[in-house]
């Protein structure tokens, strides 16, 4: 299997973050994985996206062009990445502020509020949890446990306690895609 | 029979290629007696720059860096972070430290790097051939400023001490000139206090030394001295500019 | 040992401080500031000194003064900084110094960009600094062959006497991969009695010094450096090689680059073209004999780089005219896409497969 993802949104979001624990959580589950940011003045306040490999194989460019998923948070990450999902691929969109649809119909697109959900839990800053959870819902590309584990590695053990509500945003997102997907079969 | 004058041990037997009359010759005696006498030459790693005392790595007898144009500072830095416990200085002319070096000289200073800087100061660069200095006086003649140094397109001389006393981190600051016997030993007494003030740890310090080329001047020796106390003092003026107080 | 996860950035400080270097200089610069952030966080930690240099010229000065006085010491920047550490580099390879400079390579010329390129490959391995000199250059392709090289590169240094440089670029050095540290040492590495620690703890009066002012010592010098540079060459050529044997066609390319050819190559092969690739990991010394071993009809030798074609004139000087040579290359920061790389061969072969 490879999965080859662009995770895409405005500074602060938490793009690099979510990317950065399905890295590490691919990595917990023995895979070959790699993760790339964008970087540059557009990282302080415009729009950041880094590119994640899960692979069984040997990670060959970690530069993701044709992506397997794209996770789009806002508005212009949807314009700028929606055609890079290849045909058979997902495209997650952060409906909670993004009011356009997609225009593929080769691909399957969800549409999941996730800073409603976010701000429904307790905090905005999860809405990136809640999309995770989603996009391991849809694709199985790992475990939700294993992301329990990159927890600590990727935020530190100061922000351990942080712990339940972020499992809390990840199960909420996996009970949307869960809807959606019913939906599509 | 006693011995009544030994050369120290902080030299090396080489024969120095100075000019006759140029007075390197007594301040690498002063910083080796010096060094010699504060046990330090076991210890001692020292820095030469590129200059005049360019080959001052073949005279002081002790562990040497030879440095890039002005990066002595830098390259003393380096090796103090190493050797923490060594007793380590530079020796840099005033091209090297008072024009490519300035950026390396003011930072060694404003760290509060723990070395010692020996500036010497004739006000001209010696060993490319006499060319005009940061330091040379206004209206002296020297090969790039034939017509004298004018200031009002090359500015006016710089003043090292009295700038990096301005520098919290340089502890120990003084100026000394090495024209006569008095003030040669005011000198050897200076240099005594900022290897002082390196082995306590307090700090950076630095003694610009005035120093003559008779060469590159077109004076003879004696006529040398005289200029330097005549010209260069007054614009120049000895004396220090920083201490810490326990030194005093 | 475990595996973590860490950029490429951070891996070169944890390599370095794993190899033994508790000495870094350095100054910051995009897209290479978490090595000096890194080290400034991690040195004093293992009772290292990390030192902001006032410049990436007084940076190597500095490490000319730590190397001098016999310890490991490392140095990082990007392009331009690494243009500024010339001098200090030409001065650490002539007095003989050993030490491991870091460049994430960013787009120039000049200011340039902040984002990847390969444009510095000149600058690498044909000495950017005055005077008769080589660095050994290693460019690595991944975060594990990153963290290898340098600790590789530490060793290499002390046991030659040279600087080395690991050539990089902002990809490399901004993404994150797993890596695992397994560090030990040569044992043939020789004892720095030429290191200046004070005379009465060494054994003689030490100096560190590149100048000799009587031609006749200078040239027996530099015939020194050049023998050294000739057992580099013999010793240490480190080269990947895949499908070599049989194709029609060879793409040679380094560093992050040939990982983008790699996914090229495994699309064509799928396609059921036959493509072989020499990713060289030593640029100096260049892995020639790679070239040399290319069969004569094979169709052609396609080198790809971040740059508008360096590495190439090492590829047509190791392959004598032999084979037709062509060239893909993207520059200023762009990154070549694979699809780029297949196209170009279908056109190099023109559709024979």
């Amino acid at each position: 299997m490879e999965e080859k993802l662009i995770i895409a949104g405005f500074g602060g979001q938490g793009v690099m973050a979510m990317g950065q624990l399905l890295t590490y959580s691919g990595m917990v589950e023995g895979r070959n994985v790699s993760w790339l940011p964008s970087y540059g003045p557009e990282m302080r306040g415009g729009t950041a996206n880094c590119n994640v490999t899960i692979s069984s194989e040997p990670v060959g460019s970690p530069i993701v062009v044709e992506a397997t998923t794209a996770v789009v948070l806002n508005l212009p990450s949807l314009e700028k990445f929606e055609d890079s999902v290849v045909p058979g691929g997902n495209l997650m969109i952060n409906s909670s502020l993004i009011a356009k649809k997609s225009k593929r119909d080769d691909i399957d697109v969800y549409y999941i509020p996730a800073n409603e959900i976010a701000n429904e839990i307790g905090n905005t800053r999860i809405a990136n949890m809640v999309m995770l959870g989603a996009y391991i819902e849809i694709t199985g590309a790992i475990k939700i446990e294993s992301v329990y584990e990159a927890f600590g590695k990727v935020f530190g053990e100061t922000k351990a306690h942080l712990l339940p509500i972020n499992k809390d945003a990840l199960m909420r997102g996996a009970e949307i895609a869960r809807e959606q997907m019913k939906v599509k079969a | 029979m006693a011995i009544i004058f030994e050369k120290t041990k902080g030299l090396t037997d080489k024969p120095t290629h100075y000019c006759p009359g140029c007075t390197h010759g007594i301040i690498h005696r002063l910083v080796a007696e010096v060094m010699e006498e504060m046990d330090l030459l076991d210890e001692a790693i020292g820095v030469a720059p590129v200059g005049c005392s360019v080959l001052a790595y073949d005279y002081f007898n002790v562990d040497m860096h030879e440095a890039a144009h002005g990066r002595a500072p830098a390259v003393a830095t380096g090796i103090k972070r190493v050797h923490p416990n060594n007793f380590v200085f530079t020796y840099q002319g005033d091209g090297d430290l008072a024009s490519i070096g300035t950026a390396e000289i003011v930072h060694a200073a404003h760290r509060g790097e723990k070395f010692t800087t020996i500036f010497v100061n004739n006000a001209i660069y010696g060993m490319t051939g006499g060319q005009m200095a940061p330091t040379t006086l206004i209206g002296q003649k020297t090969t790039t400023s034939p017509y004298g140094r004018d200031e009002a397109t090359t500015g006016k001389p710089i003043k090292i001490s009295e700038m990096l006393a301005t520098i919290d981190g340089a502890k120990f600051v003084e100026r000394v000139a090495v024209n006569t016997p008095a003030n040669i030993r005011k000198a050897k007494k200076a240099i005594r206090e900022a290897f002082k003030v390196q082995i306590e740890g307090k700090g950076f310090s630095i003694v610009e030394v005035l120093s003559t080329c008779p060469t590159n001047w077109g004076l003879t020796p004696v006529e040398s001295m005289k200029w330097l106390e005549k010209d260069m003092i007054p614009y120049y003026p000895l004396g220090n500019f920083r201490k810490p107080e326990e030194v005093e | 040992m475990t595996k973590v996860l860490m950029k490429g950035n951070e891996a070169v400080g944890a390599a370095a401080i794993a190899a033994g270097c508790h000495y870094f200089f350095g100054y910051p610069i995009t897209p290479q500031s978490e090595v000096p952030e890194y080290m400034s966080r991690e040195l004093p930690k293992v009772g290292g000194a990390y030192v902001q240099a006032e410049s990436e010229v007084a940076a190597i000065n500095m490490v000319y003064g730590a190397a001098g006085s016999g310890a490991r010491v490392m140095t990082s920047s990007s392009s331009p900084g690494i243009a500024l550490k010339q001098e200090g580099i030409s001065y650490c390879a002539g007095a003989e110094l050993p030490c491991v400079i870091v460049d994430m390579m960013r787009g120039g010329p000049g200011l340039g960009t902040i984002q990847p390129a390969q444009g510095d490959y000149f600058l690498a391995t044909r000495g950017g600094g005055n005077g008769d000199y080589r660095l050994i250059v290693l460019a690595p392709a991944d975060v594990q062959e990153l963290v290898d090289l340098v600790m590789e590169g530490f060793d290499l240094a002390d046991l030659y006497r040279t600087p080395v440089m690991i050539l990089g670029d902002g990809m490399i050095g901004q993404m994150m991969e797993p890596v695992e540290f397994n560090y030990k040492p040569r044992a043939d590495l020789p004892e720095k009695d030429w290191a200046t620690k004070g005379k009465g703890k060494g054994k003689q009066r030490n100096v560190i010094n590149s100048l000799y002012l009587q031609a006749e010592e200078l040239e027996k010098h530099n015939h020194k450096l050049q023998a050294k540079y000739a057992k580099i060459r013999e010793n240490e050529k480190k080269v990947e090689e895949y499908n070599v044997e049989g194709a029609d066609i060879v793409i040679t390319a380094y560093g992050t680059t040939s990982r983008i050819a790699k996914t090229a190559i495994a699309k064509l092969e799928k396609e059921g073209y036959k493509v072989g690739m020499i990713r060289p990991i030593s640029l100096y010394p260049f892995p020639n004999e790679a070239f040399e071993r290319i069969g004569d009809d094979c169709k052609g030798v396609l080198t790809v780089e971040m740059s508008t074609g360096q590495m190439i004139d090492d590829v047509k000087i190791s392959l004598q005219g032999r084979i037709p040579t062509y060239f893909h290359g993207r520059s200023g920061g762009m990154v070549p896409e694979p699809e780029e790389i297949v196209e170009k061969v279908k056109e190099i072969l023109g559709g024979d497969k």
